[in-house]
């Protein structure tokens, strides 16, 4: 840590050692940061380790349809987790999928950082009539759960533009449906820290030195909001990614075309009852365990850093 | 007291104008009503004068009127599928709904408080710590998943409960059929209950702990105990009374919440309620319906959040109530 001290600012690396130290401390941390960089690394990285391509209709052969995992009798060694009924390799699907989900739950909870952090800090810092109109529609958008919006939002667009079209914008529909209901997660916790902040004195003295009022939001009083930040951005990844894979489980996510876990599970639920449970179970495990992984760090994030976040947030 | 319920129902309304707006444009933008009463075959004349007929070609504005003065006197169009009042074939589903919402209730409401102040007495007891870390894997496993793991189990591999359905029903109020008492009725709301109260359970759980550790350190909790106060007492009566303050907020919240997470334990269970209704009518394009649907439900969720909002009000002495809706 010493080499670091001396290039970064003195208090942020004091909050770093200390943060580094008790994650080392924390078996709970440890095994869910290698859980989660694993499956994050297989997503990643998916186009070149899934065995085949599973959005390549061409290459299923229907003879291998249903096939079990590898572990099972009569499972075929060419595909290690089995396959669906389309004789699609559950493998690469699962790989691809998990590359999905990851990928509209971090850029919904970039959506939702962007808006909520912007409204928050405006909120805060001006305060009077705009704080309170803002936060009134931040209470009504927070009543209107995500997911209530979303499944209205996304049956009434895919009934009125048609599933063609509607399949071809799905991820970004997913993105920015997720991405908009959420907001007041962040704008209600970087408003409560604003208050506390705006009262100190440095800002007072970057005031008097004569710096903006955008200035002053966003190079001095953000990076002190940045703890509570941290830990609802991980609790948002993980709801989002749960978020995605319910709607695409009720069809009104990733055309079939473009699996995400959700809809793999989905689709394989429909076979479950004749004992093909490798379709639903093995996504389903997939993503419970990411979704999972992501709640602890969270979890342990929100007892290092032990944000003051905004009563009843959750 | 009154300023405050004049500024609750005000807003109320304002809310269910938007719904109501939105609901509107979402009619007149999808599919067409000429259609779906004369089909393909009618010439274009005798369209441009139904048309006219209809009041289509009026402006946004006078047709959103109507469809407002007719929504109030009840009339919400007439469902292209069922061939009957839109609002006649939601209050067939609603008692379904209801009562699975009821049983979830009833089964968060029975585990949560019980739990919650037991992890909050010994937040480091082995049961404790076990109900604290099955609450994170609760919150970490979407509720289709919960309830296919348990169809899987229960249905499929044990065979004792039944996968979908509301099994044997018994009318009770006209219209209002129950699945309370008959043994199958039992055998069916079972696990879609269970499965719709899973989500919910593991963060009122966590909600009363919290509420409850933090009640538990105060000046008049370490008093009672100094009075001799039996310790049962004093969890129960005392400080409890004090947790539900927020657990009531956060329970107001989460009836959105709800009505999303009916639509997919609904649809995994093919449960005849307004949720698996809403998806089907979806699919079918059945626009009076999707329609009545949100105003409906809508209707509900504003009216239910008001009625927490005022118990707020009302329960919580330290509020200035005529000040909290500035």
């Amino acid at each position: 840590m010493s080499a670091q001290t001396s290039t970064t600012a003195r208090r942020s690396s004091f909050w770093q050692s200390n943060f580094v130290y008790s994650f080392r401390k924390s078996p709970v941390a440890i095994v869910s940061m290698i859980v989660f960089a694993l499956i994050a690394l297989a997503a990643l990285f998916a186009p070149w380790i899934a065995p085949v391509d599973p959005y390549d209709q061409a290459l299923f052969d229907i003879m291998d349809s249903e096939l079990p995992p590898v572990w099972q009798t009569y499972g075929d060694p060419r595909f290690l987790f089995g396959t669906d009924p389309q004789g699609r390799d559950m493998l690469s699907a699962i790989l691809y999928g998990t590359r999905l989900s990851l990928l509209i739950g971090v850029c919904a909870v970039a959506v939702q950082a962007f808006l909520g952090i912007s409204i928050g800090l405006i909120a805060g810092y001006i305060g009077g009539r705009l704080d309170s109109l803002l936060m009134r529609m931040a209470d009504i958008q927070l009543s209107f759960s995500t997911l209530m919006v979303a499944i209205i939002f996304l049956a009434v667009s895919q009934a009125i533009f048609g599933s063609d079209t509607f399949n071809k914008y799905a991820i970004f529909m997913l993105i920015v449906v997720i991405g908009v209901a959420e907001w007041p997660q962040y704008a209600r916790t970087v408003r409560a820290c604003v208050l506390a902040e705006k009262k100190k004195e440095y800002v007072d003295s970057a005031r008097v030195l004569g710096f903006g009022p955008l200035r002053i939001m966003v190079r001095h009083i953000l990076p002190n909001a940045l703890s509570p930040i941290f830990v609802i951005s991980t609790v948002q990844v993980a709801n989002a990614i749960i978020s995605e894979a319910s709607l695409s489980f009720l069809g009104l996510g990733m055309p079939p075309s473009q699996p995400s876990l959700g809809l793999l599970i989905s689709s394989g639920f429909d076979y479950i009852f004749s004992g093909s449970w490798w379709i639903t179970t093995i996504p389903g495990v997939v993503l419970v365990v990411l979704v999972l992984v992501i709640n602890l760090l969270g979890d342990w994030m929100r007892d290092v850093l032990n944000p003051r976040l905004y009563k009843g947030d959750k | 007291m009154f300023a405050y319920l004049v500024k609750r129902a005000f807003q109320a309304i304002a809310v269910m104008f938007v719904i109501s707006v939105v609901s509107f444009a979402i009619q007149d933008n999808l599919g067409d009503p000429l259609r779906e009463l004369v089909g393909q075959s009618v010439s274009e004349e005798v369209r441009e004068q139904l048309r006219e007929e209809l009041g289509l070609n009026d402006s946004f504005f006078t047709q959103y009127l109507r469809f407002a003065w007719k929504a109030l006197h009840g009339d919400l169009g007439t469902s292209y599928f069922f061939k009957e009042p839109a609002l006649t074939v939601i209050f067939k589903k609603l008692p379904a709904t209801l009562e699975l919402v009821f049983g979830a209730t009833f089964i968060i409401i029975g585990l949560s408080v019980p739990l919650g102040v037991y992890t909050a007495i010994k937040p480091n007891g082995l049961f404790a710590r076990v109900v604290m870390g099955l609450s994170i894997v609760g919150i970490s496993v979407p509720v289709f998943l919960t309830a296919i793991a348990m169809i899987y189990l229960f249905s499929v591999e044990l065979q004792w409960l039944p996968s979908f359905g509301r099994g044997e029903v018994v009318a009770v109020f006209g219209h209002w059929e129950t699945n309370f008492l008959t043994v199958d009725g039992w055998k069916h709301i079972l696990l879609p209950s269970i499965a719709l109260a899973s989500i919910m359970l593991p963060l009122f759980v966590r909600l009363i702990r919290a509420e409850m550790m933090e009640t538990l350190q105060s000046e008049y909790v370490k008093y009672a105990t100094a009075k001799g106060v039996r310790p049962m007492r004093i969890y129960f009566i005392h400080a409890l009374k004090n947790t539900l303050l927020p657990v009531i907020t956060v329970g107001g919240v989460q009836i959105g919440t709800m009505v999303a997470y009916t639509i997919l334990t609904e649809t995994v269970f093919q449960w005849p309620g307004m949720g698996f209704m809403f998806l089907e009518a979806v699919n079918r394009v059945d626009t009076p319906l999707i329609v009545a649907y949100l105003i409906v439900v809508g209707f509900i969720f504003v009216v239910t959040n008001t009625i927490v909002d005022l118990i707020y009000g009302l329960v919580n002495p330290t509020i200035n109530i005529a000040r909290m809706g500035a």
